[in-house]
């Protein structure tokens, strides 16, 4: 892995009063992104905005495209002219971005998206916050494959995790996804962005070898592979059909099975590397509440009432979404008697834990249809209950 | 710990957000305390009722909305009619006296009131309205300094406009100190 530190050229450094879409601008300029297609939605117009109204002065580009399908198709592009990329879009947004998601997920194209959840299906609630495309990020495109997705739960996050989104894409070459919501989105609080020469980012692999030997692929399940810039004189192919090592269409059942194999391998392989996970007294609760995002926040209040009520709660953080953290709900199953999954949904990542704890204690969703944040009393409730 | 909770409201328009993001940044970045700020975002923030809330503390706020607030900033009928309901007993309560009228003298909350609209008019313009209502904030509840609601301000109000802005705040301040007093007329 090629790690640098930080051009300054990007990096605002010092404090700042921010709210989490602008943290996420600065974020991917601090990280080197160079390149933002997108189509303005609310609530994350607002990193666009800043992405655009900070471009000239970075040296970057911003293009307002006619849709979001042409966003994630400039992202291709970019990323194959050289440049890290990103873009920013909501519900309605990210349904039409999946299309080309999956031609990003196919060509390993390194990019990062962030998904500023509102109350969906359809246009929804467009000004309320909700968590409802927690599957859709990871399913939403056809065709078998993995993708990585982190959850800032504060405007400081939004900023640390877009840098770290942006090196797991250049690394595993793959779309990386920043499933943040409204309220994050629009919440205001202290961010501190660190002086560029402690930003750590991982450069883009160029190839450096003799151009015959040039292969844009490598089927090994593993990251790290070289790309080259379009118009540098290599030659190679990029098409969303199953390929060979140089990109060329080969379409058997053979060649498919290498190539979604290491598509989920890469990521799946290598889940112990990717996964971040924050614990706060998991270790001899009895019951361990589950969330992310936004809700972790509001979990906590639920989480400190249980206690001083005497029960042993544990709370755990998912800042790694995707990969999932089965290993963990594994082991976790087998010590705690209930695990509650507060989500701004129906019960979207509850099914990954019912999936992971496999019947050996018990897993308790509490939902909430979105527009707004739990009640934590509702939270309490589910604990509460949990532990008798 | 800590903790208060302030909800700014007005109409759309009025500077209530603005409000809430200068109190913040002075707490988080000059008052070095640890500050929230959330807004109601919706087509209410175009024009009608409109609110911006902001949590501060001694320690990373965590729950991020308002459950119990201290303070109560209403610069409008409408916003006082829709919140003031909510403040417990002894919370601070301030409006304009001008624009809102209020159903009762509220003997259990610290009533505040500031002509910010007209002082900000006397300035030569309304727009005023609410850097002259958060000066008098800042020195009837003394959540934030002065000094580092002052040093928030560039970035948050036009740079051709900041002396006017320190001016309409220092007029509020000045009334806030005199009520607090007791000499204000």
């Amino acid at each position: 892995m090629n790690i640098v530190t930080a051009d300054p050229k990007g990096v605002d450094a010092g404090p700042h009063f921010m709210d989490g879409d602008h943290a996420i601008a600065e974020g991917a300029l601090a990280a080197g992104c160079r390149f933002f297609a997108g189509y303005p939605i609310t609530p994350s117009t607002e990193t666009a905005e800043r992405f655009a109204e900070r471009a000239p002065e970075v040296g970057a580009l911003f293009i307002q495209m006619e849709d979001e399908i042409a966003s994630i198709a400039a992202l291709i592009g970019g990323a194959w002219g050289g440049q890290k990329v990103m873009t920013v879009t909501s519900g309605p947004g990210f349904s039409l971005m999946m299309e080309n998601i999956g031609l990003a997920v196919m060509t390993e194209t390194p990019m990062v998206i962030a998904n500023v959840q509102r109350g969906g299906p359809s246009t929804g609630l467009p000004t309320l916050t909700a968590q409802q495309d927690m599957l859709q990020v990871r399913f939403g495109s056809h065709g078998d494959y993995n993708i990585i997705a982190l959850s800032p739960d504060s405007p400081q996050e939004c900023f640390d995790l877009t840098i770290e989104a942006f090196n797991l894409s250049e690394f595993y070459r793959v779309p990386v996804f920043i499933m943040t919501d409204e309220t994050v989105g629009h919440m205001h609080e202290k961010v501190v962005i660190p002086p560029a020469d402690q930003i750590k980012v991982v450069e883009r692999n160029l190839y450096k070898g003799p151009k015959e030997d040039f292969r844009p692929y490598g089927f090994d399940s593993q990251g790290g592979h070289p790309m080259t810039r379009a118009g540098d004189g290599y030659r190679f192919h990029i098409t969303g059909l199953t390929h060979n090592e140089r990109g060329y269409p080969v379409m058997t059942p053979e060649q498919n099975q290498i190539v979604l194999t290491h598509l989920i391998e890469k990521i799946n392989g290598n889940a112990d590397k990717i996964i971040r996970l924050e614990e706060d007294q998991v270790e001899g609760a009895e019951v361990v509440v589950l969330s992310y995002g936004i809700t972790s926040r509001i979990a906590v209040r639920a989480v400190q009432e249980a206690r001083k009520k005497g029960l042993k709660v544990g709370s755990l953080r998912l800042i790694t979404v995707w990969p999932f953290c089965e290993q963990r709900i594994r082991d976790l199953s087998q010590k705690v008697k209930a695990i509650v999954v507060p989500e701004i949904n129906y019960g979207q990542m509850v099914r990954e834990v019912e999936r992971s704890a496999a019947g050996r204690c018990q897993v308790v969703s509490v939902n909430h249809c979105g527009g707004a944040v739990h009640d934590p009393l509702v939270i309490l409730k589910a604990i509460e209950e949990a532990c008798r | 710990m800590s903790t208060t909770e302030i909800r700014f409201s007005g109409f759309g328009g009025q500077g209530i957000i603005r409000c809430a993001l200068i109190t913040g940044k002075a707490l988080s970045l000059y008052d070095n305390k640890f500050a929230t700020m959330t807004q109601s975002f919706g087509p209410e923030a175009r024009g009608s009722a409109c609110s911006a809330q902001v949590v501060v503390s001694d320690e990373r706020v965590l729950y991020p909305y308002i459950t119990r607030p201290g303070v109560l900033m209403a610069l409008s009928q409408e916003a006082y009619d829709k919140y003031w309901g909510e403040l417990p007993d002894g919370g601070i309560l301030i409006t304009d006296e001008d624009l809102v009228k209020m159903g009762s003298d509220h003997p259990n909350l610290a009533v505040r009131r500031v002509p910010a609209t007209r002082f900000a008019e006397s300035l030569g313009n309304r727009l005023f309205t609410n850097l002259v209502a958060l000066g008098f904030f800042t020195a009837v509840t003394g959540v934030a300094t002065a000094d580092a609601m002052k040093k928030a301000l560039p970035g948050l109000v036009p740079g051709r406009f900041l002396k006017i802005n320190i001016k309409a705040f220092e007029k509020g301040y000045e009334h806030g100190v005199q009520c607090m007093a007791g000499s204000a007329p």
